[in-house]
């Protein structure tokens, strides 16, 4: 199979996108810029997977017209169960494929100067703060193809700003709903912490179609800033036909913590990359990933943690759970640069085989270039401990469900993270639809 | 009343032979103790009874209220009635001790007859509380990062919530100091009943003076090779295996080992 490489959209056809939507002059020269870099750029190489036959390029549509809703009564089952209907409070956007389609925010924090909308009026609204933030320090626009191709395409998603010293106690939750299946969505989220702030995200990717082919680039942007701390949680749980490539990326500032907790579910092909860079000394990276392979999809999760700053810590945990022909790669980096003395970088990466036809590959990584630090990592990958299951089925519980709590048990770091109780029941139920 | 009945019981491991014809018959209401020297086979007995995988029976039988066991997978043995308190209970993470004693209990019970939430939560209090189990232990991970002592007292809070009507508990009191060993035998002493038979496997005569047993038999090169009363038990606490040995003419305590 061949791949087409050429770009399905013209230099003409991003100004007049950029254009339609009145868009200031930096974003549509970003976009200019970017699309060109597109053509040139070679796409990412994620160790161990090759991607160069993927489609991340061709798609039929860029934008789809959805409508908004009157009420979140009419959303789809599926993501209703999501979202705490009853919660009148609520910090909710919802976006059905390009559309934002429904957003909340509580008067308290709007009082309080927390910005959380649309990135598409927030680039209006707020045009020199998401300028700051906007693929500068976080993902590079020249970092690759997909990266270039995303600022000049990108087509949806958030922006959080919680200004300095604001505490927000309660979850901001971000749907995306992937609705019509030629649609290709390219969503670009920014959440940023400002100086001593706090601030918990949570977002869901949810197919509700049977795609056939289409395109997912992601790229979500995360700033601590000094002694900020910020929670992103996420459940991806994109269709079989969906092509993602999804890139998180944190910046920690001085004292900044910033914790992932990733339940990665998508049902297709998938690259995840997901950084944390801690610049700033005494920052802390937690980054916490569940995955479970099914079907016939390959995956790459690359996750890394770099240190910058002295007396940083980053901790990766990934736990990978196998199934019928899927193929996934997780590679680990931690990362201490030199002049990041009395830093810790750990990392754990299990893997779970559930059938003898999966394949699964943990590769961890440690780069140091600073004597005075501490490190370290542990990896395997296995089947189902026979002895555990032993242990549970002589308590009289039957093998299949035996297996399903060991499993369940393996996805608990993640799952127990996971703020939002609708969500954390969705991400079991998923897990439990996916393995079973 | 139930019956575990087990006749001329050859167990292998691995291709090599560690039973070598054991016949035992444990009744309601009775509380057996095994005593051996190490690597004499009293685990390998426990195993096979519940029937851990590695283990393979070769030759007898092993049945309950007359039901074939061997017949049976380990989840089928365990709601006939038997329960085993492992010598060396597993580990594992990501699910909760609460979690697992309900999904234990509800196997037993069977769909539609599943212990309301209520019913159970006041169940494992007073469970704990009678084994003084510190109430957090029921929502850490299935014995992760527990002690011995803490992991042989989750066995028996097992054993009292699952309510068997065979237990055997294997070395239940190794690693235990005096104070855990007193609670663990209030545990089974609380079990006592007609309803409920024993099989204790040890080798210190110890717990014997917390859990008087019926009878005691001593295990050597995987038979059961002398039975008697709790005076057994103290015969051998003062004067060790070798008279045994003497009289039996055996030479060396352990199964011997293969050229
Ligand atoms: N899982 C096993 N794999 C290999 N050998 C075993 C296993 N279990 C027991 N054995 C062997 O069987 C013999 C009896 O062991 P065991 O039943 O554990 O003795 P006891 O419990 O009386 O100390 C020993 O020689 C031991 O090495
Ligand atoms: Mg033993």
């Amino acid at each position: 199979m061949t791949v087409e490489t050429k770009l399905p959209f013209t230099q003409d056809y991003v100004r007049s996108f950029s254009e339609e939507r009145g868009e200031p002059s930096w974003l549509l020269n970003l976009r200019l810029q970017a699309l060109a870099k597109a053509e040139e750029l070679p796409l990412p190489k994620p160790d161990k997977t090759k991607i160069d036959n993927w489609n991340f390029t061709q798609f039929r549509n860029h934008v789809v017209e959805s409508k908004p809703l009157s009420s979140l009564e009419e959303l789809p089952e599926a993501v209703k169960a999501l979202i705490d209907l009853n919660e009148e409070n609520k910090n909710l956007y919802v976006q059905r494929d390009h559309t934002a389609a429904y957003i909340s925010l509580s008067e308290d924090l709007k009082a309080k100067g927390v910005i959380f909308t649309d990135i598409f009026t927030a680039v209006s609204e707020h045009s020199e703060l998401v300028a700051k933030y906007f693929m500068k320090d976080g993902v590079k626009v020249d970092e690759h193809r997909l990266t270039a191709l995303h600022a000049a395409l990108f087509n949806g998603g958030v922006f959080v700003y919680v200004p300095k010293n604001v505490e927000v106690n309660v979850p901001l939750q971000a749907v995306y709903i992937h609705e019509n299946p030629e649609a290709a969505l390219f969503n670009h989220v920014i959440v940023v912490a400002d100086d001593n702030s706090k601030v918990t995200y949570v977002e869901n990717y949810i197919s509700t179609n049977e795609t056939a082919n289409a395109v997912v680039n992601i790229i979500a942007e995360v700033f601590a800033n000094t002694n900020a701390r910020v929670f992103f949680g996420a459940v991806d749980n994109l269709a079989k036909g969906v092509t993602t490539y999804v890139n998180r990326r944190g910046i920690a500032g001085r004292d900044g913590r910033i914790e992932w907790a990733l339940g990665l579910m998508n049902d297709g092909d998938t690259v995840s990359e997901n950084i944390t860079r801690l610049i700033g000394d005494g920052s802390f990276g937690d980054t916490k990933t569940v995955v479970v392979g099914r079907g016939e999809q390959t995956q790459n999760f690359t996750t890394s943690v770099i240190h910058y700053g002295k007396h940083t810590e980053g901790y990766i945990l990934k736990h990978g759970v196998m199934k019928d022909s899927a193929t996934s790669i997780f590679n680990g980096i931690g990362k201490i640069e030199h002049g990041a003395s009395k830093s810790n970088a750990e990392q754990e990466s299990r893997v779970l085989m559930l059938s003898d036809k999966a394949r699964g590959d943990a590769n961890p990584i440690l780069l140091i270039d600073e004597d005075d630090v501490t490190a370290g990592h542990a990896a395997s990958v296995g089947r189902v401990d026979p002895t555990q299951l032993y242990y549970l089925m002589s308590r009289g519980i039957p093998k299949a469900e035996a297996e399903r709590l060991i499993i369940h048990g393996f996805l608990a770091p993640v799952v127990s993270q996971i703020p939002i109780e609708s969500v954390k029941k969705q991400l079991i139920e998923v897990i439990e639809r996916k393995v079973k | 009343m139930a019956v575990l009945t087990i006749k001329d019981l050859h167990v292998s491991v691995e291709g090599k032979e560690i039973l070598k014809g054991v016949n035992l018959e444990v009744k309601g209401g009775e509380i057996h103790a095994i005593m051996g020297p190490n690597g004499t086979g009293k685990s390998t007995l426990s195993s096979a009874i519940m029937g851990h995988p590695k283990y393979e029976v070769t030759q007898g039988s092993i049945t309950l209220d007359g039901q074939d066991v061997l017949e049976m997978e380990v989840d089928e043995r365990a709601r006939a009635g038997l329960f085993l308190a492992m010598q060396y209970p597993s580990e594992i993470s990501g699910i909760t001790n609460a979690d697992f004693l309900r999904a234990a209990i509800n196997a037993r019970l069977g769909e539609g007859n599943e212990i309301s939430l209520m019913k159970f939560i006041r169940k494992l209090d007073e469970k704990m509380a009678f084994l003084e189990m510190n109430p957090d232990m029921a929502h850490r991970y299935l014995n992760e990062g527990f002690s011995g002592g803490e992991k042989k007292r989750n066995e028996i809070l097992q054993l009292m919530m699952l309510e068997p009507k065979i237990a055997i508990l294997d070395e239940i009191d190794s690693g235990l100091d005096i104070d855990a060993l007193k609670i663990v035998s209030k545990g089974v002493n609380e079990m006592r009943g007609s309803d409920f038979g024993c099989l204790i496997i040890t080798h210190y005569q110890r717990l014997l003076n917390y859990i008087t047993p019926d009878y005691v038999h001593v295990m050597m090169q995987g038979r059961i090779v002398k039975s008697g009363g709790p005076e057994l038990a103290q015969r051998l606490e003062a004067e060790g295996y070798d008279w045994i040995k003497k009289e039996l003419g055996i030479e060396d305590e352990a199964v011997e080992q293969e050229a």
